[in-house]
């Protein structure tokens, strides 16, 4: 076991696939020399090349199609997004190339690329740093969206992720970069489809992702306290949703929160909620409650800023009116 | 109606193609402009349906281009994709069949008009938004340099040529692709087909520079204006491209001035072109000029050229009867093709 910072576990996740499959690369702004902007993929220019581990101009869109084409033709491109707010420079690279162009070619092309970087609010970055981009591309058919929220599933994930013959989203957040945990030192891959149950309990399911899952642990030690027994499941893969898991734990609890650090409107628990209803309407005991940002742009004032995501209190307080409502 | 901009002369040795060479030139542009005036026919009978942008006038560049190629280098096209597909050696047959929204068809009825793929013959698209298929045949030429330089494999020494129009060279993807060819000598020809329109937006209207040729050289990269309403002259500039990429010695920007002989898509009223500059045009027409070329330079006889379209005409009837016979697509796979298990 080797204790090790996340964005190391996410290093050692792509030099490990580039030193397996020579045709995996990396790309993106200040990926090489400078080693990235959170040294995701420090030295290795220096061990792999100028060429796989490629420092592009800043031109989102356009590097993006460039990975779409080079993954069209058999390579495997990882895009570092130097933030992933910067990607809404490429939406459409990404959404009607990398998600629909195998649908719209009746199956000629797989595009195997995974686009990856920082996500989220992080400490006074201002509105455009701080964005949440999963709920925006969630609706692009052929994509999947993956969360990662430990050094041990971010490593395992983005290994999948670079395996799997889809484009893949893969979101970091940047508050979580040197989070610590042992690894393991044998090799592993974490399936991208599987929610993760951090925490069994039995009287309330809470599902949530990426800082969020952080948060709710926070809470869960004040619930514990009160005698309170929650279940806590990391969603990892934003879609698709994985439903067996969700679906096993309504069913024991009966009762569900959503804490996700996306926007209400439109958001990933917006989705969800709709899901539940659709497939385990019978089991709920309660309306099904979610905590989400406030829909604004991510002030840049530090009192604001802590305003407009969910805080472990709240999240405290909501599991305890749930747990109280009579049915 | 803008003075209209000079063409460049172009004076072909005479002995610079076989009469093989020549017939399979005729016989692609012959192809392209038959296999368009059925879709036109298809359309107006209410057997075609969306937007349909046909390449009438333009065939020389198709043609010119695309036979300078092999058949492992890589083609990309936009919305304007069917000539350049039969170019690329998709069977008729199968772009028709796409065209009715059949199985058969190229891109499984899944596509249509403006998104006609083949993995098959390395056609990477069919892109129907703006530019959008520069970046991706800009991925095409990196992944033959990666495979050449970073993987070692000498044989890997494919160029991919991306076509586009006028209107596209004011598209920021233009820009930035040309800069990471150059800065990166990317084997790629970037392939402009100014046909002085972008729907109703005349060209000197839109861009402050309407030579695109020249808008190569900030980026270092060799821009050549071309008569593209003259196959020989077409093939001889991508000839040179093409043995320039394939050497290593990186992109070319070719601006090609042609013309397209209908409306922008079936769909275009086309009330803003004036009849002058139509007819102006319709008298360069690329193929009526190519077989007075081989019969001047004694390539090919008139008898041949009409064996060629009659030949051709047979395989138009031929891909519309299969086209009209073949299935559509099983409701039951409805889903399939939207991830790479499927």
């Amino acid at each position: 076991m080797a204790e090790t910072l996340l964005f190391n576990a996410l290093r050692e996740a792509i030099d490990e696939e580039m030193g397996r499959d020579d045709t995996v690369f990396v790309l993106g702004e200040d990926v090489g020399v400078y080693g990235g902007s959170y040294k995701v993929t420090k030295d290795l220019y220096n061990k792999y090349g100028e060429l796989r581990v490629l420092d592009t101009p800043i031109a989102e869109n356009s590097f993006t199609g460039m990975a779409v084409g080079a993954a069209m033709t058999g390579l495997r491109p990882i895009i570092e997004g130097m933030n992933m707010g910067f990607l809404l420079l490429a939406f459409n690279q990404i959404a009607n190339n990398a998600g629909m162009l195998r649908y719209t070619s009746g199956g000629n092309f797989k595009i195997p690329m995974v686009i990856r970087g920082p996500g989220g609010v992080g400490r006074q970055l201002g509105a455009e740093h701080s964005q949440r981009l999963e709920a925006y591309f969630q609706a692009v058919p052929g994509l999947k969206i993956v969360a990662c929220s430990t050094p041990y599933n971010a490593k395992g994930l983005l290994k999948a992720a670079i395996r799997d013959d889809n484009p893949v989203l893969f979101f970091e957040h940047v508050l979580l970069y040197n989070l610590k945990e042992d690894l393991p030192n044998h090799e592993y891959v974490v399936p991208l489809d599987k929610a993760e149950i951090v925490r069994s309990g039995k009287d309330v399911t809470i599902l949530t992702y990426s800082r969020m899952r952080h948060h709710v642990m926070q809470a869960v030690k004040g619930l514990e306290k009160k005698g309170l027994d929650p279940e806590v499941i990391d969603l990892i893969s934003l879609k698709p949703l994985d439903f067996d898991t969700i679906g096993q734990s309504i069913k024991k609890t009966h009762r569900v929160i959503i804490v996700e650090e996306c926007m209400k409107t439109g958001g990933i628990g917006a989705e969800i909620i709709a899901s539940i209803n659709d497939r385990y309407f019978d089991e709920l005991d309660a309306p099904v409650v979610r905590l989400s940002s406030q829909d604004i742009p991510t002030p840049y004032n530090g009192k604001l800023e802590t305003l407009t995501i969910v805080q472990p209190k709240q999240i405290e307080a909501a599991v305890e009116n749930m747990v109280a409502l009579k049915v | 109606m803008v003075q209209e901009r000079t063409l460049p002369q172009f004076q072909a040795p005479p002995a610079q193609i076989s009469p093989e060479e020549g017939l399979v030139l005729y016989e692609d542009m012959i192809l392209g402009r038959f296999f368009e005036d059925k879709c036109a026919e298809m359309y107006y009978r209410g057997k075609m349906f969306g937007f349909v942008h046909l390449y009438n006038g333009q065939e020389a560049v198709s043609s010119g281009v695309i036979k300078s190629l092999r058949s492992d280098d890589y083609v990309c096209s936009t919305y304007r994709d069917h000539v350049h597909a039969l170019s690329a050696g998709v069977p008729a047959k199968n772009v028709m069949a796409e065209l009715f929204g059949k199985e058969t068809g190229c891109s499984k009825g899944r596509g249509g008009s403006m998104h006609l793929f083949s993995s098959e013959h390395n056609l990477l698209g069919g892109f129907a938004f703006i530019g959008e298929g520069i970046p991706v045949a800009l991925g095409a030429a990196f992944q033959s340099r990666y495979r050449r330089d970073a993987l070692g494999d000498a044989s890997a020494d494919q160029v991919t040529a991306c076509f586009f129009g006028d209107g596209t060279s004011n598209n920021g993807q233009f820009f930035e692709c040309l800069n990471m060819a150059a800065l990166w000598k990317l084997p790629i020809l970037f392939v402009v087909e100014n046909n002085k329109w972008a729907i109703g937006m005349a060209h000197e209207r839109a861009t402050s520079q309407p030579e695109i040729y020249k808008k190569a050289s900030v980026f270092g990269m060799p821009g050549i204006e071309v008569d593209g309403m003259d196959v020989m002259a077409v093939r001889a500039v991508a000839q040179e491209a093409v043995a320039r990429a394939r050497a290593g010695e990186g992109p070319t920007l070719i601006e090609a001035l042609t013309y397209r002989f209908r409306g922008h898509s079936l769909a275009d009223p086309d009330e803003l072109r004036s009849k002058a500059e139509k007819e102006a045009w319709l008298a360069r027409d690329p193929i009526k000029r190519f077989e007075a070329y081989l019969v001047e330079h004694n390539l090919a006889e008139e008898g041949t050229l009409k064996e060629v379209r009659d030949r051709i005409q047979t395989r138009i009837d031929d891909a519309l009867t299969f086209a009209e016979d073949s299935p559509e697509p099983s409701p039951d796979d409805l889903y399939k093709y939207i991830f790479a298990e499927d």
